[in-house]
């Protein structure tokens, strides 16, 4: 339970990081809350030769306001988003999503950009920023990227974000005034990854939904973005949804596994259930 | 490898010494300052035992360097009860409670309710359990912990 030795820095700056993560390149790992860093090297799971301390970086924290959404700088403690201001009025689904991440005592140390750069399938933070459509900053030697979140994840722990690369920010859009939400998640006990997750919003125009954004998580390899699901929804009254369709069609789009804590048939019986009971009340809300 | 001089306040005092970049802060406290407060459980960030508080906040202190506590504030258990051996109010309801067997766990619950009991606002009854979701015990069965929380949502506690 003794991490092999690693040689260690610490950058004082987005800057520093991307000079001393492009210094290391795959020899590398960034630390940045360590919530699950930390245990990995622990475990001898993972062995990088240096390891880049980015929680120096005062320029890797915080959140603002950008253009008309919001910009969470990668370094963002959980604890921290959870009681931001900004957050409860733009992003109040992070903040009801942030009670899920972990336990009280590692949300202070753990960041959002290290949640969203790990891509653990049944975590909150890589679903979020899929069905919000948020979009995420990469930066390197070779200069800054922008990725939708729709298309960072490739299979479990596996991004697009290359060995040189530092997750510097994630920017999530701005939704209209009276955006609806929905969130579950269900888990053996508080503070588990999710068995089944869903989670997303929808905004209503004129009577009719003119957006929608939903994502699973723990059902599939990624964070899993409900296409059909919004396709179906945009351009219908929210009254004239026909729910049991949209379950059918919510359930082609999840490639759930079977593993140690729920079997492939298990999650599908209760994703079911999930989108049913939430969609149903996401659109009576609309209604009342 | 890397050595690295570190300089924190443990406790109040100031303390410092050299350590090898992957040591862990848990591993720093009871082998190099022999505080034993923290306890090495799962040391994976499972079992909450060496919870910590830095900076004011409680942490796992198996899930952090011990580099990383340079020109940190650092509290572990130690600094709790008085010096004629007066308990602090939480260990005290932890007494009166018995939510303590083995006591294995105890100083990780000790310290997390200590945050909570200097929280502002101060969190509700239900925010406070859940918050032990970070802490395994294997011998209590929970019920006298959860007596303690009553307590402590109820305004007991030192609040500071």
């Amino acid at each position: 339970m003794k991490s092999a030795p690693f040689d260690y820095v610490e950058a004082g700056s987005a800057e520093e990081a991307v000079h001393l993560i492009g210094e290391a390149g795959s020899d590398g790992a960034i630390l940045a809350g360590g919530q699950t860093l930390m245990p990995l090297l622990a475990l001898r799971v993972a062995s990088p030769a240096v390891l880049v301390d980015i929680n120096p970086a005062a320029d890797m924290a915080g959140i603002s306001e950008s253009g008309s959404g919001l910009r969470v700088a990668a370094r963002t403690r959980q604890a921290h988003a959870r009681k931001d201001p900004l957050v409860a009025r733009c992003l109040p689904l992070m903040v009801e999503a942030l009670g899920h991440v972990g336990h009280f005592q590692t949300r202070t140390r753990g960041t959002i950009g290290g949640s969203i750069a790990l891509g653990e399938p049944a975590a909150e933070m890589p679903a979020l920023a899929v069905a919000l459509g948020a979009t995420i900053e990469l930066r390197s030697l070779r200069g800054t990227r922008m990725v939708p979140a729709r298309e960072f994840y490739v299979g479990p722990y596996t991004t697009v974000r290359a060995d040189d690369e530092v997750l510097v920010a994630v920017h999530y859009p701005a939704w209209p005034d009276g955006t609806r939400t929905l969130f579950e998640e269900v888990a053996r006990r508080q503070g588990d990854f999710a068995l089944v997750g869903l989670l997303g919003a929808i905004a209503v125009d004129a009577g009719r939904i003119a957006r929608a954004g939903l994502a699973w998580f723990g059902m599939g390899p990624t964070p899993i973005a409900a296409q059909a699901v919004e396709q179906a929804l945009v351009g219908t009254a929210p009254g004239d949804v026909d729910v049991a369709e949209l379950t059918r069609v919510a359930l082609g789009e999840v490639a759930p596994g079977d593993d140690l804590h729920a079997s492939e048939q298990y999650r599908r019986i209760v994703a079911a259930r999930v989108f049913a009971r939430k969609m149903r009340a996401l659109l009576a809300e609309f209604a009342a | 490898m890397s050595l690295h001089f570190i300089e924190f306040e443990l406790n109040g005092q100031t303390v410092d010494g050299m350590t090898e970049s992957r040591r862990t802060l848990l591993d720093y406290l009871r082998q190099d300052e022999g505080c034993t407060g923290p306890h090495a459980g799962c040391e994976h960030g499972v079992c909450g035992a060496c919870t910590v508080l830095v900076d004011g906040e409680p942490m796992r202190s198996c899930l952090m360097l011990a580099v990383q506590a340079n020109g940190k504030k650092v509290e572990t258990l130690e600094s709790l009860a008085a010096a004629d051996g007066t308990l602090h109010p939480i260990q005290q309801m932890f007494r009166e409670e018995f939510a303590l067997q083995c006591g294995f766990c105890t100083p990780g619950f000790v310290m997390t309710m200590v945050a909570l009991d200097r929280a502002e606002p101060r969190p509700d009854a239900e925010e406070m359990k859940k918050a032990l979701s970070g802490h395994l015990c294997r011998c209590t069965g929970y019920q006298g912990v959860l007596r303690v929380i009553d307590r402590l949502a109820a305004g007991e506690g030192a609040g500071k």
